[in-house]
Formats: C-alpha cells, sequence, structure tokens
C-alpha cells in the first residue's frame, strides 16, 4: 500500500517553506484579509446559534459512534446505495482509487470530465492519473478554477484561492481563456468563470464529486456547495462518480439537521450556504443514469487505529481551524505542503503518511488552543498535536541519526553524578575554543541550532556541587580544628 | 471485480482490527442513546417565524412577495412583468391554475436542456421551508431550478418551519429522493471574500409567501 496526500511526501519541512513564504507581503496581506473576514462572519452566526454548543456535543458523539462501528456503517450505505441502482468500490490507497476512477472514466468512453471541488481528489492526485490517461479533468468550482488554470496549488480547505488577489486572478484567467480584455472586478471574473463553464456543463458527460456526506440508512449522498457548479456535474451528465473517504459515512438522513447546521455557520459564516444536493443511487430523479461511489481508506484506518488521535477523523473540513490559527494566518496554506493545510492539516498528513512523512508539521503550532475551540465537531487538535509530536521523537529516537544519539549519550552521562562530574569538566577544557567576552555565541554542528538566537554562559570552573563539597569539608576541618 | 473484493476485505478488517477494544456494544442502541439537547422545535410564534424567513431570505438577496391562496396566479404575473418575463419553465407538478394566462409556459418534463438553458425563468413550488437558515427545499425538479437564470419559488405558509431538525422531520418521508436545499440565489466570495451572486446557478431568486 502506498499512501499519496497530493505532493506532501516531497514537500520541504514546514519551518523552511514558511520561512520563505514569510517574505511574500502579497501572500500574507490576502490570506490576513480572506482570513480575517471569515472569522468575521462566522463569530457573527455562530453567536446567534444559541444551541451552538450541543450541536457541537452531539455532532462529536455521532461521529464518535460512527467511527466506533465504521465497518457496519459502511456496509449499510454500500447495500442501500446498491440497492437504489448506484455501484460501490472500496480503494485501498491513492493509486487503487485513481485506477478504479480512471477505469470508470474509460469504461463509459468519457475524455473530459467536469469536477465539483473535492479535496480527496486533490489528496490522491487525481487530476494527474486522469491526465496520465488522456482524460480532461474541469475543475468546475470557481476557486479551484483559478488554481488549475493558474497551475497553483490549493491553499486552504474551503476557500483554495484566498492567496490570490483580484488582480492575479485577472492575469491568470485572461491567459488560460484566451480573453484580450477583462477587468479585475469580481464580478466580470465570476462572469467569465460561467460563461467559460456553462458549455462544459451542457455537454461533458461524466461528472465528478466528492461527498460532505453518506448517508448509511438511505445511502444517499449529501454536496454542500455555493455557486451552483455542484449542482450542475451532480444532475446534468449522464455518469456520475463521487469519491469519498470512508470516514465520511454518517448514520441517517436525520443526522443532517446536526452537520447542516454546524458546517456552513463554521466554513463561511453563514447561516446556511446556498446549495445542498442530496440524491440516493439513480432512477428517482431526472439526474445521472449512472451512479458510481468510491469509498477511500488511504491510511485512515492506521489513524482509526489509534485511540488518541481517531478523533482526527472527525473533521468535516470546514477549515474554521485554519482560518483562526495564528500560524496559518501568517504563513497561508503552501508552508504546510500539504492540501491539508492549518492545524487540521498538521494532525491529519503525517497521519495519514503513518508519521513517515510531514514529521514537521506538528510543530506547526503554538499550541494555543484556538483550533479546538473553534471546531464544530470538538477535535481536540492541540492534544493530538502533542501526541503526535511524542510520536515524532519516538520515532527519531529508534533510529540511528546524530540527534538520537546524541540524546541516548545524554542520558547515559545525566543518569549517575559521577559521569555527569566528569561530563562538565571535560566540558570547561572543551569549551575554550568557543568562548570570547565571557559568552559562547557560537557553537558547532549541531549545537549551533541553539547559539543560533542566544548567546550562553561558558561552562564555570567550578560546579556548584564541587564548590559544594569543598565548602562542607573545610566547614568540617574548622569545626574539628 | 476480484481486485475490488479484496480492497472491501482490506478495508473491513482494518477497521475491525482498529475497533476490536471499543467493540461489543450494540449499535442501534448507542444510536439511539445519543444525546440532542440542541434546540428541535420552534419557541417563535407563527407571525415571527414568517417574519424571520422573509427577513434571512432577504438577507440573501433573495426578492419576497407576499399572496393570498387566490391571488397566486396574479402575483406570478406581477413578478414576472416586473421583470420584464413572457415565458418560463414550469415544474410537473405545480398546478395549473396557479398561472396566469398571457405568457408562454413549458413544463420541465417537456423542455430538453437547450430549452432549459436559454429559458427566462423556472417556476416550481417547495415541499419545506427554514426561517432559521432562509432555507427553501425542493423535491426533484432540479434541472429547471438551475439552469435558467431565474428562479421563481411559490412557498405556501405552512410549508414553513423555524428549526432545521423541524424541516428534516417532515422530509423523512421524501429522503431517498433528490433534495435540493436553496438559500438565496447561487453565489461565490472565492475572490477577496467578495459575495458575488449567481456564478453557475440562477442570479435571481424570487420567493412568493402564500399566506393561508
Amino acid at each position: 500500500m502506498t499512501i499519496r496526500v497530493g505532493e506532501a511526501a516531497e514537500a520541504p519541512s514546514f519551518q523552511k517553506a514558511a520561512f520563505k513564504l514569510l517574505d511574500d507581503a502579497q501572500l500574507r496581506k490576502n490570506v490576513r484579509h480572506a482570513t480575517d473576514v471569515i472569522t468575521g462572519k462566522r463569530a457573527i452566526v455562530v453567536k446567534e446559534q444559541q444551541d451552538w454548543q450541543q450541536l457541537r456535543a452531539t455532532a462529536s458523539a455521532i461521529k464518535q459512534h460512527t467511527l466506533a462501528h465504521l465497518d457496519e456503517y459502511l456496509l449499510q450505505f454500500e447495500a442501500a446505495c446498491t440497492a437504489d441502482g448506484g455501484h460501490v468500490h472500496w480503494a485501498s490507497d491513492a493509486d487503487e482509487a485513481n485506477r478504479i476512477i480512471v477505469d470508470l472514466v474509460k469504461q463509459y468512453s468519457g475524455k473530459e470530465v467536469i469536477k465539483v471541488k473535492t479535496m480527496t481528489s486533490d489528496e490522491i492526485g487525481l487530476n494527474k492519473a486522469f491526465e496520465a490517461n488522456g482524460i480532461h479533468p474541469h475543475e468546475t468550482d470557481l476557486a479551484d478554477m483559478i488554481v488549475q488554470l493558474g497551475h497553483d496549488k490549493p491553499s486552504h480547505i474551503v476557500v483554495p484561492a484566498l492567496h490570490k488577489n483580484r488582480q492575479q486572478v485577472r492575469e491568470i484567467f485572461m491567459e488560460a481563456m484566451g480573453l484580450a480584455e477583462l477587468s479585475d472586478k469580481p464580478e466580470d471574473l465570476t462572469n467569465a468563470a460561467r460563461r467559460y463553464l456553462r458549455d462544459k456543463f451542457l455537454n461533458v458527460n461524466i461528472g465528478f464529486s466528492g461527498a460532505n456526506y453518506l448517508l448509511a440508512d438511505t445511502g444517499g449522498v449529501c454536496v454542500v456547495e455555493s455557486e451552483g457548479n455542484g449542482r450542475m456535474c451532480v444532475t446534468l451528465p449522464e455518469v456520475l462518480i463521487t469519491l469519498a473517504g470512508i470516514e465520511k459515512v454518517i448514520p441517517s438522513f436525520r443526522d443532517l439537521e446536526v452537520f447542516l447546521q454546524l458546517l456552513p455557520r463554521s466554513a463561511t459564516g453563514e447561516r446556511m450556504n446556498p446549495y445542498n444536493s442530496l440524491w440516493t443511487g439513480i432512477g428517482k430523479g431526472n439526474g445521472p443514469q449512472h451512479f458510481h461511489v468510491v469509498l477511500l481508506d488511504n491510511g485512515r484506518t492506521r489513524i482509526l487505529a489509534d485511540p488518541e488521535a481517531r478523533q482526527t477523523l472527525h473533521c468535516i473540513r470546514c477549515g474554521a481551524c485554519l482560518n483562526t490559527c495564528p500560524v496559518y494566518r501568517q504563513t497561508g496554506g503552501h508552508a504546510y505542503g500539504s492540501i491539508y493545510a492549518g492545524p487540521i492539516g498538521a494532525i491529519l498528513t503525517p497521519q495519514l503518511f503513518d508519521m513517515q512523512h510531514s514529521q514537521s508539521l506538528p510543530y506547526a503550532s503554538s499550541l494555543c488552543g484556538a483550533c479546538y475551540e473553534v471546531c464544530p465537531v470538538k477535535i481536540n487538535i492541540p492534544e493530538v498535536l502533542i501526541h503526535l509530536r511524542g510520536r515524532v521523537v519516538r520515532e527519531q529516537q529508534s533510529g540511528a541519526n546524530i540527534e538520537a544519539l546524541g540524546m541516548k549519550a545524554m542520558a547515559r552521562i545525566f543518569s549517575s553524578s559521577r559521569s555527569f562530574e566528569a561530563a562538565q569538566r571535560l566540558g570547561h577544557i572543551g569549551q575554550w575554543p568557543f568562548v570570547s567576552e565571557g559568552w559562547v555565541k557560537h557553537l558547532p554542528g549541531m549545537l549551533g541550532n541553539w547559539t543560533a538566537v542566544r548567546d550562553m554562559r561558558p561552562l564555570p570552573k567550578q560546579s556548584f556541587r564541587s564548590w559544594w563539597r569543598e565548602h562542607e569539608k573545610a566547614k568540617k576541618e574548622n569545626a574539628d580544628a | 471485480m476480484p481486485e475490488a473484493a479484496n480492497a472491501r476485505e482490506a478495508i473491513l478488517n482494518r477497521i475491525r482490527t482498529a475497533n476490536n477494544a471499543a467493540k461489543a456494544t450494540a449499535h442501534a442502541a448507542e444510536y439511539q442513546a445519543i444525546e440532542r439537547s440542541y434546540q428541535q422545535t420552534t419557541n417563535l410564534d407563527r407571525e415571527t417565524t414568517l417574519q424571520r424567513f422573509k427577513d434571512h431570505l432577504h438577507e440573501y438577496d433573495a426578492h419576497i412577495f407576499e399572496a393570498a391562496p387566490d391571488t397566486i396566479a396574479t402575483t406570478i404575473a406581477e413578478v414576472l412583468k416586473s421583470l420584464n418575463q413572457k415565458s418560463a419553465i414550469v415544474a410537473d407538478n405545480f398546478p395549473v391554475e396557479a398561472l396566469p394566462a398571457g405568457f408562454s409556459w413549458r413544463r420541465e418534463s417537456e423542455s430538453t436542456t437547450e430549452q432549459l438553458d436559454t429559458a427566462e425563468g423556472g417556476i416550481s413550488a417547495c415541499e419545506v421551508a427554514i426561517a432559521h437558515t432562509g432555507t427553501i427545499i425542493l423535491r426533484g425538479s432540479r434541472k429547471m431550478t438551475l439552469l435558467p437564470d431565474r428562479f421563481l419559488c411559490v412557498v405556501h405558509e405552512n410549508q414553513i418551519v423555524d428549526t432545521v431538525p423541524e424541516a428534516m422531520a417532515r422530509l423523512e418521508q421524501y429522503k431517498t429522493e433528490p433534495l435540493t436545499f436553496v438559500s438565496g440565489p447561487s453565489a461565490t466570495a472565492d475572490i477577496e471574500m467578495t459575495r458575488i451572486r449567481g456564478v453557475h446557478g440562477p442570479r435571481f431568486l424570487d420567493v412568493i409567501v402564500v399566506r393561508n
């Protein structure tokens, strides 16, 4: 099994990427503006929802319950969806999901696919797989379109192009759509997207979507969106393929009364987003005549196996933790190297990889707790971050790297007072090349990380313990004399 | 597809292994026991609920009109005239007596996708509406309420509930049908968080509330 999370496995560490991005004043301005607007709107509509805490508690309980019986609920979903004419496929990892989806498109002789915004398809790298097979995917969400046409990467779960301002969007559209003239007014840019995509909606025969919720009791799917591109993709084509992580299933239709109150207020600061589409299999409406659901694992069952971190799978992808995070608000999403950015990305991405990649992400946080406070499904992100830091350290300790060896040696030295004092004496002798004017300002090698941002005092000629021994000895001798 | 069958078993096995400790409880009973202390039913009177529905829709840039049961047709005529609209696609189950004379109507099932795309507007009723969120819920009629640039929806007073749970309870019997929740015209805030009306769906949402 090979787990892929976009291109996160090859990404530089968060600290390295962030260092560079912090220099991009335009990006920081764009991110600050967007996150300020959403957090402001969210605060108003959350305050007005007087049973917010009760909704959060129920949502968390539903998710916890569903995960504890995930096998049963997935099977129930599969049975109900199949009974209504849908087909359910299971994929252990990204490659398997891509293979299933590409084969389906080929089976229906598709050359183009219209796509509704789905982070999961970015996770598995579906567009690349499509292109490698001569299939052209059209992203239809405005922000996803900006990202796709600009050969860029998403930087936010809900508003993937929030790092771009109107002038930048204008340039991308003019070039990709071959327009000679276009203003930078958001109305005009939006209209350009409408004209560009309408023809695709009417003529492309295969639609592709993610899922906000899979309903176990009905076998239904719920897609939450704003623009109407989602409705186009799930109703107009003859064939519809839906990709969903296995954690997206909820027990029943009724549970939507909880999640549909939490998600829009958290995600975009609206009482309700413009459109929610619900459908079950095929046949009961004038929609697609062929419907396939691909259920994706890609590392999720590993997260499930960690009792302290499985709450990560409660996530409903609202993005509230990104908008409120003091770290994300400075760096934007690209620093995280993963399509899942911000606090939730910092815990989700490394776990999907079973901590084999993205180990710097659990450190991309000040542990201030703002993410936990806004999370509509009560994921205790700081707790999981600390837990994952522990896993990173344990992983590193088991390896043979210099830091791990150094720490092991240190542990031995610190375990006996004799070796500790011997080390102090050695240190006192060994430090002389680095002492200048009574300070140690530069240390060599890895120790340099410490002195890069602070000076330290050299080891004294005599340690306190040795002075104390002498002092006590002298006192005793004086008393004896 | 033997491979697919393998992935299915493998995923289910991994889930069962991961859940080993948590098992043993009967899932139906456990689900029933989930505490739902959030607000289920409204504490507002009828008038306040209706006002809230109109206010919230208005905030989404929808236009609200009122009619009595016997003035639906004349109200539709007034709305369309004010917009210079001469025709519309009409939902199959929309009562013919509610359609005013002097306009050209076409039923949704008799319309091609191309006709829907070029239509001046669409007219339908709804199943339930939610005041708390300013939402209209449609059964079926998915394309005709999406492709034309204008969508006019006739909402009867007794279809309007206040809370989301009240609406979901009414929808329970239709839960396997295609349902669409509409809260205002199509919109986006993807460019600099500026709310723009009408990206791909109807740019205009008009709602006629019929008082009993």
